[in-house]
């Protein structure tokens, strides 16, 4: 009796816990006034606000149904891909020219991200002679 | 037993309230956001919510039919995501 009222006042806490986190990112994907900036903001969202919801729900099918794990399969998944869009999309702001630029190479090289695709390479060097 | 379950049943509707708040705090972002980058991240963001509002949905039902959904979700969330990114940083998405 006292362990499922345990399980009831954690399942509680983490719903909680879930709701301020979500709210935190999307007020900071709202409020923030840089590309650069807002990228930081939904990393709340993604890590801690849906991870408390996903333990919530494992406590309470833990306590009051036959107990399943599988939602770590979601929070694994999660975590392991949130840097990697994350990544994507930095690189997608330095390519449109929304932030500021990386400095230049001291080769004087073009940086990879600003490279352009293997084919329109191909089209560069066929329009421009080489001698 | 009673007050732990009004608890839990408050903070359920709380969280639904709040997550779905959030999910029209990321539509907005997708309208006005000034760049192609914020409107993925607001995308990315709104899948996010979804799972969250999927998993709430379970949690409120007493059901597990919806956690394939939301794994599902997640992974088609990621990769939508990557391929809005690579069009926009190659022109195409698988070269």
């Amino acid at each position: 009796m006292t362990y499922e009222i345990i399980a009831l006042y954690a399942v509680s806490f983490c719903l909680i816990v879930g709701a301020i986190f979500t709210l935190v990112g999307a007020i900071g994907l709202l409020k923030f006034n840089d590309s650069m900036t807002r990228l930081h903001a939904p990393t709340k969202v993604g890590t801690v606000g849906v991870g408390a919801q996903l333990l919530a729900s494992i406590i309470y099918n833990g306590v009051f149904g036959e107990g399943a794990i599988q939602e770590l399969l979601i929070m694994g998944f999660l975590f392991v891909t949130a840097p990697i869009s994350a990544n994507f999309i930095a690189k997608v702001n330095m390519h449109r020219r929304a932030c500021d630029a990386p400095p230049a190479l001291p080769t004087g090289e073009e940086w990879a991200t600003f490279d352009l695709p293997a084919t329109d390479n191909a089209l560069l060097e066929d329009k421009i002679p080489s001698n | 037993m009673s007050a732990a379950t009004d608890l839990m049943n408050y903070a359920l509707t709380g969280a639904f309230i709040v997550v779905g708040l959030c999910q029209l705090m990321a539509m907005v972002r997708v309208v006005i956001g000034p760049g192609t980058g914020d409107r993925i991240l607001a995308l990315d963001t709104m899948v996010v919510n979804a799972i969250g509002l999927i998993v709430l949905m379970g949690l409120a039902q007493g059901t597990r039919i919806y956690f394939e959904a939301s794994l599902i979700i997640a992974m088609l969330g990621f990769v939508s995501t990557v391929a809005y990114a690579r069009f926009v940083l190659r022109g195409d998405i698988i070269e």
